[in-house]
C-alpha cells in the first residue's frame, strides 16, 4: 500500500548531508539581535542502511532529539538535508509516518484513559491496516511483548514497564522499516530492560519470519548499546565526533569496565595470576581482601579474569561495572576537542 | 479514502470513554448547562432594568445572543479544544500527532471531540428559538436561508478563530493564553448588539475579527433593523466572511505545522 | 486536636503558614507571560462588560425621562441610574471586579483535586502541617500575587479609557483591603469543599466547572447583583458568592460604607468562618475513607 517511492539513488534508511538546525533563543528577537543562535545540530552528515541497529549517544542537549525529530519530519531543518526511507520528512510526512515507528521514552502515543488494546485498534484504522493483518501484527506482539495480562487495563494504569512494551506494539503495529527509540529504556527497571533489549534484538534481526528491521536509538545506558548496536555514533554540541563500532570507541577513549572482587581469604598480590592478560589490579584495602581489576571489554572477557583469579584464591563476591556512558562521552569529547 | 474509517474510529471510542463514567458525564452537562444559563441570566438581568440595549429590545438582543452562541458552541464543539494548544505543545502531543499518518489538524480534531458540549448547544438552541417565538417573524424563505447561512458562517467564523489562535501557540509557546482574549473575548462580543461598542472598537471586531458578523448582523437583516454604520443586507455575508476566515486559517495552520520549532522537552 | 497538641503547634504552625504563604507567591511569579496574557484577557472582559454597561444605562436615561424605565424594584431614585449605578458607577464595577477575578479566583480550581485523584494528597497529608492551613497559606500568596500584575492591568486601561469613580478617603481602601483578604478566604473555603469531593468521584472536572460558573453570575462578576429581579437577588445573597466579588468591589469603591459595610465584612468573616470549618470536617470524612478504603 505504501506506493514504494522509487528514490533511485540510494536504498539507504537515512541519509543526511550536512543536516544542520538552529534555534533563535532570546527575548522574542527581532531580526537585529540574534546574538543567541543555538546550533541543536550542526552539518551531521550520516548514513544507515537497512538492517543496521545504531545507537545515537551524546550527553544531554547535545542534539539526540532535534535530529530524530529531523529524520521523522516533526522538525524542518534550517540548511542540509535527510531523507528517510527516501523520502523527504517534511513534504512526505504522512507516507513517511506508514513506514517508520517511533517510541518516545518520555512521551506517551497510547490513549492515556483507554484500555491498551482500545490504542492498538485505533492505530490499526489510522494506519488503514486490513483486519486480517491487523489480527495477527497484534497477535504476535501481544504474544511476544507479553502484553496479554493489562490488555484490558487503561494506559494510565500501566507501569512504566508495562506502558513501554504497549509503547513498541503502538510503533511496531504497522511493520515499519525503520524504528526509531528515544530513550527506551528510561526509568526501567533491570529485568524489564532486559526482557525489551531482547524483544529489540529480535526485531532487528527479522522477528516474526519478517525482513530485519533498522533500528536507530537514543539512550543513556552502555548496556543498551552494548547489547543492540553493532554501530555507535556519538554527538557533541550537535556535531558527530565519531561513528563506528563498541570496541572502536572504547579504545579510542580508553574506558574501562571495572571487575571489583572479594576474597574468602587475604592475598596480597594478585599481578602474579593475572600475569599475560591485558589488565591492570590493585589491592584496595589493606588486608588484601578487595581487589579491583580494570580492562577494556575489546580486550579480555570478564570471565577470563575471573577464571585466573579463581585458581589462585576463593572468590566471596565480586561487582562489575560497566564504563559509564557519559564517561565514555566525556572522554571521547575531551580527546576531540 | 480509508482516513474517513481511522476518523470514525477515533471518535466513536472517544465518545464510548466519555460515557463510561455516567456521573462524571452528569456533572458535565450540568457544568455546560450552568454556563449556558448565566449568559442568558445577565442578559435577563440587563433588560430587567432596561427596555433597550443599543437599540434592540429584549426579544431581538435575546436573539443577538442566542443565534451568537449556538454557532459559537457549534464550531466549539469541534474545534474549541484548540485551546488546549499550548498544553499539547508543552507535553509534546503534537509530535505524537506529527508521527501519525493523518493531517495534524484532523487529528486534534477528533481527538476530543466532547459530547458533553451538545448540551450548550441544545440549550441556546432552545433560547433561539424563544426568541424568534416572540418576534413573530413572518417565515419566508429568504428568511430561513438567511437564519441557517448565518449560523453556518457563524460555526466557520468561530472555527476559525480558534485555529488561528491555535496557530499562534506555535509561536507564542508561554503564554498563549493571551489568544483567549480573542476567541472566547470576541465570543462574548458577539453575543451583544454591536453598537454598545465605540465606532473605532466596532470596526476592529467587524473587520479584523468579524465577530459581529455571528450574532449581530444577521439579527438586523432577518428583522430589518436600522444600525447607522452598516446597510441592512450585511448579515448575508456572514456566510461568505466565515468561509474566507476559515480558508485563511486553515492556511496559517499549514505554516505553523511547518514550522513548528519544536515544543518543550 | 489535642490540647498539648495545640501549645507547640502555634508557633511553628505561623512560621509555616509565612513559608508557604511565599511559597505560594514565588509558584505564580514563575509564570510571569501567563499572569501578562491573563491580564490582558481580564482588559478585553472588562473593557466588553463596560460598554455593555454604559450603554444600557445611558440608552436607558438619556431617551427616558418619559418611561423613567427601571422596572425592577431595585432601582433607586434619581436620573443617570439604574439599579443604583450611573454609567461612571457601572464601569468602575466593571473594572474592579476584573482587577478582582483572579485574585479571589472565582475561576474553575481543580489543583487539590488533581493531587487527590493522582494519590499525591497522601504526601500531604503525613506532613506536620496541618492540610487545609498549609493550601489556605499557598492560596493566600498566590493572591497576592496576583493583585498587581493581573489587577493592575485592567484597572489602569480603565481609568484610561472610561475612567474610574474611587473614593478620595483611606477608610474605604483600609476596609476593602480587608474585605478583599476574607474574600479569597472565602473562595478557597469554598474551592477547597468543592475539591474534596474528589475523595468521593472519579472525576470533579464538571463539579468544578459549574461551581465555578454559579460563583461567576451570583458573586456578582458578569453583572452587579443590585441589577437581578427580586428572587433571583434574594437567592445570590443567600450564597457566599457575593462575599467573593460583590463585597469587596462594592466596599472598595464606597459603594457601601459606614455601619453596613462593617456588617457585610462581619458577615464574610462568618462565611469565611463557617466554610472553613465545614472544610475541616469534609476532610476528616476523606481521611477515614482514605484510611478505612485505602483511596
Amino acid at each position: 500500500m505504501t506506493g514504494e517511492k522509487s528514490t533511485g539513488a540510494t536504498d539507504l534508511v537515512i541519509e543526511s548531508r550536512v543536516l544542520t538546525k538552529e534555534f533563535r533563543r532570546g527575548r522574542s528577537g527581532r531580526r537585529g539581535r540574534t546574538d543567541s543562535v543555538l546550533r541543536a545540530v550542526d552539518s551531521l552528515t550520516v548514513t544507515i542502511r537497512p538492517g543496521e541497529a545504531v545507537g545515537y549517544i551524546g550527553a544531554n542537549g547535545a542534539g539526540k532529539s532535534t535530529t530524530i525529530k529531523m529524520i521523522t519530519g516533526i522538525l524542518k531543518p534550517s540548511t542540509g538535508s535527510v531523507l528517510t526511507c527516501g523520502l523527504d520528512p517534511m513534504r512526505h510526512r504522512r507516507d513517511l509516518a506508514r513506514r517508520i515507528g517511533v517510541v518516545f521514552g518520555q512521551r506517551s502515543q497510547l490513549w492515556w484513559d483507554l484500555p491498551l488494546q482500545e490504542s492498538l485498534r485505533i492505530l490499526g484504522a489510522i494506519h488503514a491496516l486490513p483486519p486480517t493483518r491487523w489480527q495477527r501484527r497484534r497477535d504476535q506482539l501481544v504474544e511476544r511483548l507479553d502484553l496479554a495480562a493489562f490488555l484490558d487495563r487503561p494506559v494510565r494504569r500501566l507501569s512504566l514497564g508495562e506502558r513501554m512494551r504497549g509503547e513498541l506494539a503502538a510503533a511496531l503495529l504497522h511493520e515499519p522499516e525503520l524504528l526509531i527509540l528515544d530513550e527506551p529504556t528510561v526509568g526501567l527497571d533491570v529485568l524489564s530492560k532486559e526482557r525489551l533489549r531482547v524483544f529489540l534484538r529480535e526485531e532487528n534481526q527479522g522477528a516474526d519470519g519478517g525482513p530485519p528491521r533498522t533500528m536507530l536509538l537514543t539512550t543513556h545506558d552502555m548496556d543498551d548499546v552494548q547489547r543492540l548496536c553493532p554501530r555507535l555514533i556519538v554527538v557533541d554540541t550537535g556535531r558527530c565526533v565519531y561513528d563506528g563500532d563498541h570496541a572502536g570507541l572504547v579504545a579510542r577513549v580508553g574506558a574501562n569496565r571495572l571487575l571489583v572482587i572479594d576474597l574468602v581469604d587475604p592475598v596480597q598480590e594478585l599481578a602474579g595470576a593475572l600475569a599475560g592478560l591485558p589488565v591492570a589490579v590493585e589491592r584496595t584495602d589493606d588486608a588484601g581482601l578487595r581487589h579491583t581489576i580494570t580492562f577494556a571489554p575489546g580486550e579480555v572477557s570478564a570471565g577470563a579474569v575471573l577464571d585466573r583469579v579463581s585458581a589462585v584464591a576463593a572468590i566471596h563476591d565480586l561487582s562489575l561495572s560497566e564504563p559509564d556512558i557519559e564517561e565514555v562521552v566525556r572522554r571521547l569529547y575531551a580527546s576531540s576537542a | 479514502m480509508g482516513d474517513a474509517h481511522a476518523y470514525r474510529v477515533i471518535m466513536a471510542s472517544r465518545l464510548r470513554s466519555q460515557l463510561a463514567y455516567p456521573t462524571s458525564f452528569a456533572f458535565d452537562v450540568v457544568n455546560q448547562l450552568v454556563y449556558g444559563l448565566i449568559e442568558f441570566i445577565e442578559l435577563y438581568a440587563v433588560f430587567h432594568n432596561v427596555d433597550s440595549l443599543a437599540g434592540l429590545g429584549w426579544s431581538q438582543a435575546l436573539l443577538v445572543m442566542a443565534l451568537s452562541r449556538l454557532a459559537f458552541q457549534t464550531g466549539d464543539l469541534f474545534v474549541g479544544h484548540l485551546d488546549q494548544m499550548p498544553a499539547y505543545l508543552r507535553q509534546g502531543t503534537l509530535e505524537t500527532f506529527l508521527i501519525r499518518p493523518l493531517p495534524v489538524l484532523a487529528q486534534v480534531i477528533t481527538s476530543d471531540i466532547s459530547l458533553r458540549r451538545v448540551s450548550r448547544i441544545v440549550l441556546f438552541g432552545g433560547f433561539t428559538a424563544l426568541a424568534l417565538a416572540r418576534l413573530e417573524l413572518t417565515w419566508t424563505p429568504a428568511a430561513v436561508v438567511l437564519l441557517l447561512a448565518a449560523l453556518l458562517g457563524g460555526s466557520l467564523i468561530t472555527a476559525a478563530m480558534f485555529i488561528t489562535a491555535g496557530t499562534a501557540q506555535f509561536w507564542l509557546i508561554e503564554g498563549g493564553e493571551a489568544a483567549n482574549a480573542f476567541t472566547y473575548g470576541g465570543a462574548y462580543v458577539a453575543q451583544f448588539p454591536a453598537g454598545v461598542l465605540p465606532v473605532g472598537v466596532r470596526v476592529f471586531y467587524t473587520a479584523v475579527l468579524p465577530v459581529t458578523f455571528i450574532g449581530y448582523l444577521p439579527t438586523v437583516t432577518l428583522l430589518g433593523l436600522a444600525d447607522p454604520l452598516v446597510p441592512s443586507w450585511f448579515g448575508w455575508l456572514t456566510l461568505p466572511v466565515g468561509l474566507t476566515f476559515l480558508t485563511l486559517s486553515l492556511a496559517a495552520w499549514q505554516f505553523g505545522v511547518r514550522h513548528y520549532q519544536g515544543g518543550g522537552g | 486536636m489535642g490540647g498539648a497538641v495545640g501549645q507547640v503547634r502555634q508557633p511553628t504552625a505561623l512560621r509555616a503558614f509565612a513559608v508557604l504563604f511565599s511559597a505560594g507567591f514565588r509558584r505564580y511569579a514563575t509564570y510571569r507571560r501567563a499572569t501578562l496574557a491573563g491580564a490582558f484577557t481580564n482588559t478585553v472582559f472588562g473593557y466588553v462588560r463596560a460598554a455593555v454597561l454604559t450603554t444600557a444605562i445611558t440608552g436607558a436615561t438619556v431617551g427616558a425621562a418619559v418611561s423613567a424605565t427601571a422596572t425592577g424594584g431595585g432601582s433607586s431614585a434619581g436620573s443617570g441610574t439604574v439599579a443604583g449605578y450611573t454609567a461612571g458607577q457601572a464601569v468602575t464595577y466593571a473594572w474592579i471586579s476584573q482587577g478582582l477575578i483572579a485574585s479571589v479566583m472565582l475561576f474553575a480550581w481543580n489543583e487539590l483535586a488533581l493531587r487527590v485523584r493522582t494519590g499525591d494528597i497522601a504526601v500531604d497529608l503525613a506532613r506536620p502541617v496541618d492540610l487545609q492551613w498549609s493550601w489556605l497559606a499557598g492560596d493566600l500568596g498566590r493572591a497576592t500575587y496576583l493583585l498587581l500584575p493581573r489587577g493592575g492591568p485592567p484597572v489602569l486601561v480603565g481609568a484610561l479609557t472610561t475612567g474610574l469613580l474611587l473614593p478620595h478617603t483611606a477608610w474605604p481602601y483600609l476596609l476593602g483591603g480587608l474585605s478583599t483578604v476574607l474574600a479569597v478566604v472565602v473562595s478557597f473555603a469554598g474551592r477547597f469543599l468543592v475539591n474534596l469531593a474528589a475523595f468521593w468521584l472519579t472525576e470533579v472536572r464538571g463539579l468544578v466547572g459549574a461551581y465555578a460558573g454559579i460563583g461567576a453570575i451570583f458573586g456578582g462578576l458578569l453583572i452587579p447583583l443590585s441589577w437581578f429581579p427580586d428572587w433571583l437577588r434574594v437567592i445570590a445573597w443567600s450564597t457566599p458568592f457575593p462575599a467573593m466579588l460583590q463585597v469587596p468591589v462594592d466596599v472598595l469603591t464606597a459603594r457601601v460604607d459606614g455601619a453596613t459595610a462593617v456588617r457585610l465584612v462581619v458577615v464574610q468573616l462568618l462565611w469565611a468562618t463557617t466554610m472553613l470549618a465545614a472544610g475541616r470536617v469534609m476532610l476528616r470524612l476523606a481521611t477515614r475513607k482514605l484510611v478505612v478504603q485505602g483511596g
